[in-house]
């Protein structure tokens, strides 16, 4: 093993030097680029003028964090981060890697310890501690618990990364049971787990898994056809108003309108594909994003038939497949034919186990079609064209079917968002949302199921979890509301993945097709060393 | 079998929007031959390849397969009427494997006779067995080019084409390629249409040239003519050959 001396030695200044000058330019810079965003605010005054509020010390607080910041960052994290790297002389041994330093078992003993104290003491913590020091110990029990999930996870690593779909889907099949049950024992009470199951359930599990069967849908076109569609959400609004408006103008069932709404949707991209045929990269790209609006549009502006901006509510609920229905007026309403105690989070637990369903259909025919010849045909389109052209492959029919099949998932993820809304209204299929699950399906690695499901978990997951961040409040006043941040943290968090990992969480593609048996390499070929 | 005619190129005019690159080119290509096509850069060699499948088409001119014309017909369709290509710069699927490269090289049979014919080009090509899980794009040039190759072969072909298959190879893995294709040649009487800058080779392959001057034909005949053929050893042999 070679010693390598890292080159900061031979520099003559030593890293606390070298960061105590580094510290004072970034600091010279972050003054220079926020004395206008920062120091200086425009404002109104009681007699509507236009006045400059000048905010010295906010300004100040900025740079001197900014300069602290990079000082810690030179002096400390880069020569930790670079002895991390040096072998030691004297074992040849790589030190201990972060996280197996970060993850031991004594803090992983002191995070159960932590955070089941303070969810015993959960009732009795605002008396104890007052108000604001209970915010904080909240955050602290939700770190705890983070922690300790962490290491379990990262304890089992191998296995689940070897398990990792069958664990995946058991863990998203469980989650609705968990959630009530960790809640009933926590409130002591079969109604209150049912009642606080709602934010859980619905806000956080049915929000995350519609945007996985979206990104999971745009995969087939982006992914695997390597056609970058930026108008994914206009496919998402077709299914949308095809089942708000058959649903409400003829009554019809969710069970009816799911596949026509899929079927209306395919229409649509087989509509979008025949002109953008001929188109690649960045000129398809723009084509696509007009289409988006132009749908877009067109919903805001066809009064007579879409209502407009007013919106279409009054969608029908989803019924138990005609057997039970969740409208609490009619007579097979769920809690009468169970005889349960009524509720509304019944609703919500058979929508999440719905789009889970939708979900792994989208995964299944995603896993299958990728065996067959038309999936062969959308992997080798996306890698040349023109080869394909020429081993007999018709790329207008390969290229069609893929916007058609990619769009026929966002019509059933629509039709199953309306249902879930019981409205709908032009603003939810802004070009953001097209945005996001691009986002989401980069993030993820094109054309990988399991690292798209991540990259949704972390980033709607995530930006639903901001708003979980009460204790913010106290620390930065009543005013601060972490929301509005989360798109900022949206795009950090990918710019940081993006130079972590490139290609996304998951960047290789795997093979459809193995030999049976791994041949060795024989020592004939080798020895020729040519190639 | 050996004598019927296969390709036949009549007064072929290309176009890349008003520069014209073909001048109105004859060439046949008869059953069971391998037929070389040379000249220097430019001259228009791998348009005219390109021109038999459609991309670019021929402004003027009939190009005729099998008794078929297919000077109108979609690059597809030409493909599966059994012209197979291996394409200037290869183009391989870099992402897929050597394996699935095949399947799509067989994709237009659905890969019927996919086991056989993948053992077929595996005693071709050993190296490429070794390589079978490997994704195209780590492979070497040379295993590219037999890649590419055996991608052609998969679909059955009556006529194979080859844009430049020495390209950039070292000579001993050229040898190797040049030896395979006359082995496809006479063992299995496959029609072989080269187009090559290593003029030596592919004239001591072939058994008819074709000498190709500024979108023209200037200069055709037997292998050996045209390897003695003074014009010939003076543009593209003489210092060139080892």
């Amino acid at each position: 093993m070679a010693v390598t001396v890292s080159p900061e030695r031979d520099v003559v200044a030593t890293p606390v030097q070298r960061a105590f000058r580094e510290a004072l330019y970034a600091g010279a810079i972050a003054l220079g680029l926020f004395v206008l965003f920062i120091g200086l605010r425009t404002d109104q005054n009681i007699s509507n003028e236009l006045i400059l509020v000048r905010r010295w010390g906010l300004l100040a607080l900025v740079v001197v964090l900014t300069a602290v910041g990079r000082f810690l960052y030179v002096a400390y994290a880069q020569p930790f981060a670079a002895s991390l790297k040096v072998a030691d002389v004297a074992t040849g041994l790589l030190p201990e890697s972060m996280a197996t330093r970060f993850f031991r078992l004594p803090y992983f003993i002191a995070a159960i310890v932590i955070a089941f104290a303070l969810l015993v003491l959960a009732g009795s913590l605002d008396g104890l501690l007052g108000p604001d020091l209970a915010g904080y110990a909240r955050f602290l029990r939700a770190l705890a618990i983070i922690y300790a999930v962490a290491s379990v996870m990262f304890y089992f690593r191998s296995f689940i990364h070897a398990h990792f779909s069958a664990l995946g889907v058991s863990a998203l099949a469980l989650y609705p049971v968990i959630v009530v049950l960790t809640l009933a024992l926590y409130t002591g009470s079969v109604a209150g787990g049912f009642q606080g199951s709602l934010k859980w359930v619905d806000n956080f599990g049915i929000q995350i898994l519609i945007y996985v069967m979206l990104a999971w849908g745009l995969n087939i076109v982006i992914g695997l056809a390597g056609l970058l569609d930026l108008g994914y959400v206009a496919f998402y609004a077709v299914g949308a108003y095809a089942y708000a408006l058959l649903g409400t103008h003829f009554g019809l069932s969710f069970w009816i309108l799911l596949p026509a709404a899929g079927c209306m949707a395919a229409f649509w991209g087989v509509m979008l594909g025949f002109p953008v045929l001929r188109l690649r990269g960045d000129y398809l790209a723009i084509v696509t994003l007009a289409f988006g609006e132009i749908i877009r549009l067109v919903l805001i502006n066809w009064r007579e038939v879409t209502n407009g901006s007013a919106r279409i509510s009054g969608i029908p609920k989803v019924s138990f497949f005609g057997l039970m229905s969740f409208n609490v007026s009619d007579p097979n309403y769920i809690a009468k034919v169970l005889n349960i105690a009524t509720s509304s989070a019944y609703y919500k637990i058979f929508l999440y186990y719905l789009i889970l369903g939708l979900c792994l259909l989208t995964a299944f025919v995603t896993i299958r079609l990728r065996r067959l010849p038309v999936g062969r045909a959308w992997e080798a389109l996306r890698e040349d064209e023109i080869a394909c052209r020429s081993l007999g492959i018709n790329t207008t029919t390969t290229k069609l079917t893929a916007f058609a099949t990619g769009a026929m998932f966002g019509g059933f993820a629509g039709s199953f968002f309306a249902a879930r809304q019981g409205f709908v209204s032009p603003e939810s299929f802004v070009f953001l949302e097209s945005a996001i699950v691009l986002a989401i399906v980069v993030l993820g690695g094109m054309g990988s199921l399991a690292g798209i499901a991540v990259a949704a978990l972390v980033m709607i997951g995530g930006t639903e979890a901001l708003r979980e961040l009460d204790f913010l409040k106290r620390v930065f006043g009543p005013d601060f509301t972490p929301e509005l941040y989360r798109m900022l943290l949206f795009g950090m968090a990918m710019v940081i993945v993006m130079l972590w990992k490139p290609r996304g969480f998951v960047g290789s593609r795997e093979p459809t097709a193995f030999l049976k048996e791994r041949k060795t390499v024989s020592g004939s070929f080798t020895k020729e060393g040519h190639g | 079998m050996a004598g019927t005619m296969l390709l036949d190129i009549k007064g072929v005019q290309t176009y890349y929007g008003n520069i014209r690159a073909l001048n109105g080119v004859d060439v046949t290509v008869n059953q069971g031959e391998i037929v070389a096509l040379i000249g220097a850069n430019g001259a228009g060699k791998s348009t005219l390849m390109m021109t038999i499948f459609g991309a670019p088409r021929a402004r003027a001119g009939t190009i005729t397969f099998a008794g078929t014309n297919i000077t109108q017909m979609p690059t597809h369709e030409i493909a599966r009427l059994r012209i197979a290509q291996s394409p200037e710069g290869r183009r391989i699927f870099p992402r897929m494997t050597v394996m699935e490269n095949l399947q799509m090289g067989a994709s237009i049979d659905n890969l019927k006779h996919f086991d056989e014919d993948a053992e077929k080009v595996f005693a071709l090509f050993p190296r490429l067995k070794e390589r079978i899980n490997q994704r195209g794009g780590t492979l070497s040039g040379g295993e590219q080019q037999m890649l590419s190759i055996g991608r052609a072969l998969m679909g059955r072909p009556k006529l194979l084409l080859l844009d430049e298959p020495s390209l950039g190879l070292a000579p001993l893995i050229v040898k190797q390629i040049f030896d395979a294709i006359r082995e496809l040649n006479r063992s299995q009487g496959l029609t072989v249409f080269l187009v090559e800058q290593n003029a030596f080779g592919a004239l001591k392959l072939a058994n008819r040239g074709y000498v190709m001057v500024n979108g023209n034909v200037t200069m055709s005949g037997t292998g050996k003519d045209l390897l003695a053929n003074p014009e010939v050893r003076a543009a593209y042999l003489e210092g060139g050959h080892h």
